[in-house]
C-alpha cells in the first residue's frame, strides 16, 4: 500500500448552514446539465409536437377557414400530449440511480427541490413548445392576434401541465405499467387547462376578449404551483419507503 | 469532543406481512462503529433505511443526533405530528444505488451532489477527495464508463467531502480491489478515530479498531 492511499479525510470547511437556495440552484443546474448531455430525451417530445402540428394541415387539406378553426385546438392538444410524453421519466432516472434518496435526505426541504426540478423540466421541455408555437401556428393561417394569444396561453398553460403531470409521475413512480395509470390520472386534470387555453385563443379570434380565460389559466397556474410541489414530495417519500 | 449518540429502540420491520426483525435496540456513540451482519434478506438494508429516516419502522423509534450535536432529535413511528427527519448535515447514506449520475463526470458528480444538499464544494476540493480515493486519473470521465468498483470509489470519495459525522453505509466495500479496500478501511478508521461514527453492513470483515459492536440480524 503506498503512502498516498491513506490520507486524512478532507472535510469541507463547514459552511454556516446548508442553504436551501443553493440546493435549489444545484438541482436546477444539475438537471439542465444532464439535459444538455442527453438531448435525445427531451428533443423527442419537441419533435413529436412539431410533427403532429405539421401533419395536421397536410391531412386536413388547404382550406384556410377550416385550418384556422382547428389550429389552436390542434396545437394545444399536441402540446398537451408532448408534455405527457416527457413527464414519464421526470423522476424515473433519479429513482433508479439513487439520487432521489440523496434529495430526500438533503437539508433543503424536498418540496423546494421538487420545484427546482419542475422548473428545469419546464425550461427543457415546455419552453421550446412555447417558442415554436407561433411558427407552427402560421401553418394554420392564424392571425397575429391569435398567434400572440396562443403563445401567451401556452406560456401560462405548459407550466400547469408540468406541475400537474409531476404529481402523476411521482404517484406512479416505481409502479409497473405506470405510464397507462399516469395517463388515466392526468387526463381529467389536464382537461380544464386545455379548455381554457383553446377557449382563450378562440375568443381572441372572434374578437370577444380573452381576459376571463387567461385569468382562469393564471389561477390554475398559481393553484398548482402552490400545491403540486408538496403533493409530489409526499408521493416521492411514499415511493422511497 | 462533541458527545452525541444514535439510538435505536426496539425497532421492528415488516415487509409484505412478514416480520423481518423485531426488538432491535442499540446505540452508536460518537467515535464508534456498528457492523450489522446477517444473511441475505434478513433486513440489513431495511434497517439502514430506517436509520436514515427514509422508511418508517413498524415499531420502535430512532433518536438521531441533532445538527450541531447539542441535543438529540427524536422520531417515533407512533407520533405523527412532530416527525423529525435527519438530513445530510447529520448523516451520510450510501445505499445500493450510489446516487451517481452516469452522464456526469466523477468530479461533476461530487460538486453537483454537494450543491443539491445545500453545501458549497469547489472543484479543487472534489478533485482532492477523488485523488485521496486513488481516482485522480478518472476524475473527468463520465461515471457511466467507470467500473463498478470505481463507482463505489467515487461514492466513498463523497464521504470525504461530507460534513456529516454519522455515516450509514450499505456494503461500502463491494467491488473494491485490494488497494481500494485498504484505502476505504483507512478512511472509515480515521473517521471513527476523529470522533465520527460508522454504521454499516458488509459481508467482509472490515476490521475496524476502537470501540465498536457487531449486530447479528437473524431470521425471525
Amino acid at each position: 500500500m503506498n503512502a498516498s492511499a491513506i490520507t486524512i479525510p478532507v472535510h469541507a470547511p463547514a459552511p454556516a448552514l446548508p442553504s436551501p437556495w443553493l440546493a435549489m440552484g444545484g438541482v436546477l443546474r444539475r438537471d439542465l446539465r444532464l439535459a444538455l448531455r442527453r438531448k435525445a430525451e427531451w428533443l423527442g417530445a419537441v419533435f413529436f409536437f412539431v410533427l403532429v402540428a405539421a401533419l395536421f394541415p397536410l391531412a386536413i387539406g388547404p382550406e384556410p377557414a377550416t385550418l384556422r378553426l382547428i389550429g389552436p385546438g390542434v396545437l394545444w392538444v399536441a402540446a398537451l400530449l408532448a408534455s405527457m410524453l416527457s413527464l414519464g421519466r421526470l423522476f424515473e432516472a433519479d429513482h433508479q440511480d439513487g439520487s432521489l434518496e440523496q434529495l430526500a435526505l438533503s437539508a433543503a426541504p424536498l418540496p423546494w427541490l421538487v420545484s427546482a426540478k419542475l422548473l428545469a423540466h419546464w425550461l427543457i421541455s415546455g419552453l421550446p413548445l412555447v417558442l415554436l408555437s407561433p411558427l407552427l401556428g402560421l401553418q394554420f393561417g392564424l392571425g397575429p392576434e391569435a398567434l400572440g394569444m396562443l403563445v401567451l396561453t401556452l406560456l401560462i398553460g405548459t407550466p400547469v401541465l408540468s406541475l400537474l403531470g409531476a404529481i402523476g409521475a411521482a404517484l406512479t413512480l416505481g409502479v409497473r405499467g405506470g405510464g397507462v395509470l399516469q395517463s388515466l390520472l392526468l387526463l381529467p386534470l389536464y382537461v380544464p387547462v386545455l379548455v381554457f387555453g383553446t377557449g382563450a385563443v378562440d375568443a381572441q379570434m372572434r374578437g370577444l376578449g380573452a381576459e376571463a380565460h387567461v385569468s382562469v389559466l393564471l389561477a390554475l397556474l398559481l393553484g398548482s404551483a402552490a400545491f403540486s410541489p408538496w403533493a409530489c414530495a409526499a408521493a416521492l417519500r411514499l415511493a422511497l419507503e | 469532543m462533541a458527545s452525541w449518540v444514535l439510538t435505536a429502540m426496539d425497532l421492528a420491520c415488516q415487509k409484505a406481512q412478514r416480520t423481518l426483525f423485531e426488538g432491535v435496540s442499540f446505540s452508536v456513540p460518537a467515535g464508534s462503529w456498528l457492523h450489522i451482519e446477517g444473511g441475505n434478506g434478513c433486513g440489513k438494508t431495511s434497517l439502514l433505511r430506517i436509520l436514515c429516516g427514509l422508511s418508517p419502522a413498524a415499531r420502535g423509534q430512532v433518536i438521531w443526533p441533532a445538527p450541531g450535536n447539542t441535543e438529540s432529535a427524536r422520531s417515533s413511528s407512533s407520533s405523527t405530528s412532530a416527525h423529525l427527519r435527519p438530513d445530510r448535515s447529520v448523516l451520510h447514506y450510501i445505499g445500493h444505488a450510489l446516487g451517481l449520475k452516469p452522464d456526469l463526470s466523477a468530479c461533476e458528480n461530487l460538486c453537483a451532489d454537494a450543491q443539491v444538499s445545500g453545501l458549497a464544494l469547489s472543484r479543487a476540493q472534489a478533485l482532492q477527495a477523488l485523488a485521496a480515493q486513488g481516482l485522480q486519473s478518472r476524475a473527468h470521465l463520465p461515471v457511466r464508463v467507470l467500473s463498478q468498483g470505481q463507482r463505489q470509489g467515487v461514492a466513498l470519495a463523497r464521504l470525504r467531502t461530507s460534513p456529516a459525522r454519522l455515516w450509514i453505509l450499505d456494503e461500502p466495500l463491494v467491488g473494491l480491489d485490494a488497494q481500494a479496500t485498504a484505502t476505504a478501511r483507512a478512511l472509515l478508521q480515521s473517521h471513527v478515530d476523529a470522533g465520527g461514527a460508522v454504521v454499516m453492513t458488509s459481508h467482509h470483515d472490515v476490521g475496524l479498531q476502537g470501540p465498536g459492536a457487531r449486530l447479528q440480524l437473524g431470521r425471525a
